[in-house]
């Protein structure tokens, strides 16, 4: 009953094209009470790193008009922890598992790319552009350089695809895209979170304890959906879609804009049923459309005449 | 993983009424999160399919009867989900998530349950559900406008102390300035408590100095409920950390670093 849903993504088959989006979904386990297993194209598990992280201190969410900011700041076990405890009982689940790399300096990403090249992972994905980090990380993902070099230390150190995510905090991400493509970069996933704030009117101190964090949730759609248009443009390899995706509906408008997959984030909290609900929605538009399959929208979005 | 243990239902509101100017009382159906819930535990509430508030608002449960499938949120009204959830009308339906966390370990044969405010909540069930075992309730308020708790652990209390800030009724302090002369008495075994974070800190260590072991029901902000968006993880005294939605909400204190 999946047919018309299945996708394929940088040789990865995924059952859907919806993808439980890093740091929402923690290891998969959480959400399973939930969400039917046949509904998740994959999982990216949440952001990985050389050395366990703490994760910032103070308060790490904010919820704003239609959306939340946070600054979890990559709370994560470890690369050791999550290949000798945690993956182990995620592999069971035949879900592609995507771990989501970040480090201070290209050194950590090479160095994590090579740990889990053999680990059986789906693929890596490389974030360039959290932006709750002191160091690396986001700085990366803004300069067509950099992002360019990271990629290529990821792909010098494994065979797994290579996924780069992006940051909307910059001025041009099309160029962006076109630099880790040149690199090397298997797909592309965006956005990532925007910078933003929240102070609070009685204290006048910021709600966050890092001051700033990342917004998320129905707000950013339209940024994302601009971002993700453009940058389905500008290369040829295939763009993971995300940002607000909340229905069917919003899938639907990303796969247009030329997602050839999307990923699901924040709505999981909102509605930790939210993959299954997209997935029935989906099944359901495929018809109504008389559409044998979501690759048909891919891009389709009729711009002129 | 074969078996569910946590759910969303659309819970048929069965009353929804204010027991004070800013304290309300909801009676949901919800058959299958109250068959499982256990003192200690908590929902996660959707007021509406709106994109706006957005997320779910965490509530300690105040009673589940597995029986009737009724589960009982007391909550107090502080911000704008609380407000559209106190506008609720009887036999519209609430999206609940649940029962999340860890709840209370009701082993220890005597328990002194200590509630500051709306942490009381919780606490009505631990009483509930350990009647007709002997269980002693300490109630703080801010004033005597918050004497409903009393009727409410009326059933299911063999003792009631009570404390207001103003000392409208009872002792005139907090619940931790009522507690040393009650731990005098020396016949509890397990200190349960709820309520404002200094509040917990300082029952903890004078139930400690007693050699009364205390859990303690913790609060943060929280996105998800299920331990996904790690923006509620607190600080242990081992040197790592928790997740106060999936590692507690309840914690025995000594768990908890309180600096």
């Amino acid at each position: 009953m999946n047919a018309g849903l299945q996708t394929e993504l940088a040789g990865i088959k995924l059952r859907t094209p919806l993808i439980a989006a890093s740091g929402t979904f923690g290891f998969g386990e959480e959400y399973l009470d939930f969400v039917e297993q046949a509904d998740l194209g994959a999982i990216v598990v949440k952001g990985m790193t050389r050395e366990p992280r703490p994760g910032n201190a103070g308060r790490r969410m904010a919820e704003t008009p239609a959306g939340m900011l946070n600054c979890i700041g990559l709370q994560n076990p470890g690369v050791d922890v999550f290949l000798q405890d945690i993956l182990p009982r995620i592999k069971r689940l035949e879900i592609p598992i995507i771990v989501n790399i970040n480090g201070n300096v290209q050194e950590d990403y090479a160095y994590l790319a090579e740990a889990l090249d053999a680990s059986g992972v789906a693929a890596l994905e490389v974030n360039i552009s959290c932006p709750n980090t002191r160091h690396g990380c986001m700085a990366f993902g803004v300069v067509p350089e950099t992002a360019a070099a990271v990629t290529a230390a990821v792909k010098a150190k494994t065979k797994l695809p290579v996924i780069v995510k992006l940051s909307p905090n910059v001025t041009d991400v099309a160029e962006i895209a076109q630099a880790v493509e040149a690199a090397g970069a298997d797909a592309v996933s965006l956005i990532n979170t925007l910078v933003g704030m929240a102070i609070d009117t009685h204290t006048w101190k910021p709600v966050l304890g890092n001051i700033v964090g990342g917004l998320s949730g129905p707000a950013v759609k339209p940024v994302a959906l601009r971002m993700v248009w453009q940058t389905a443009q500008a290369v040829k390899i295939p763009v993971i879609g995300m940002g607000g995706i909340s229905s069917a509906s919003d899938a639907v408008e990303f796969l247009l804009a030329g997602a050839k997959a999307v990923a699901i984030g924040t709505a999981n909290f909102v509605n930790p049923q939210a993959i299954t609900d997209i997935a029935t929605g989906l099944r359901r538009y495929l018809e109504q459309q008389q559409l044998q399959s979501i690759s048909q929208l891919v891009g389709k979005v009729r711009i002129g005449g | 993983m074969e078996q569910k243990s946590k759910f969303v239902e659309q819970a048929l509101i069965l009353s929804n009424q204010a027991l004070s100017s800013d304290v309300y009382r909801m009676v949901v159906q919800s058959p299958q999160i109250a068959h499982d819930s256990l003192p200690g535990q908590f929902v996660m509430i959707r007021l509406s399919d709106k994109l706006d508030p957005l997320l779910r608002r965490p509530l300690s449960i105040a009673g589940a009867d597995p029986q009737k499938g009724t589960l009982t949120l007391i909550y107090r009204v502080i911000g704008r989900g609380t407000q559209q959830m106190a506008a609720a009308q009887t036999g519209a339906s609430l999206d609940v998530m649940g029962p999340l966390g860890r709840g209370f370990d009701l082993s220890a044969s005597r328990l002194l349950l200590v509630g500051g405010g709306i942490g009381l909540a919780p606490l009505l069930f631990v009483a509930e559900r350990c009647c007709p075992r002997p269980v002693e309730v300490l109630a703080g308020g801010r004033t005597k406008d918050e004497l409903f708790w009393t009727e409410l652990f009326r059933d299911s209390c063999q003792s009631i102390h009570v404390t207001t800030d103003d000392g409208s009724l009872g002792v005139c302090g907090t619940c931790a300035d009522a507690l040393p002369a009650l731990l005098a008495n020396g016949r509890y075994e397990g200190v349960l408590t709820c309520g404002p974070r200094p509040m917990m800190k300082q029952v903890a260590a004078l139930a400690k100095a007693a050699g009364i072991r205390t859990q303690v029901s913790m609060e943060e902000h929280m996105a998800c409920g299920v331990g996904a968006c790690l923006a509620c993880t607190c600080g242990a005294a081992d040197g790592g950390s928790r997740q106060v939605c999936k590692d507690g909400p309840v914690f025995w204190a000594e768990e908890v670093d309180w600096s």
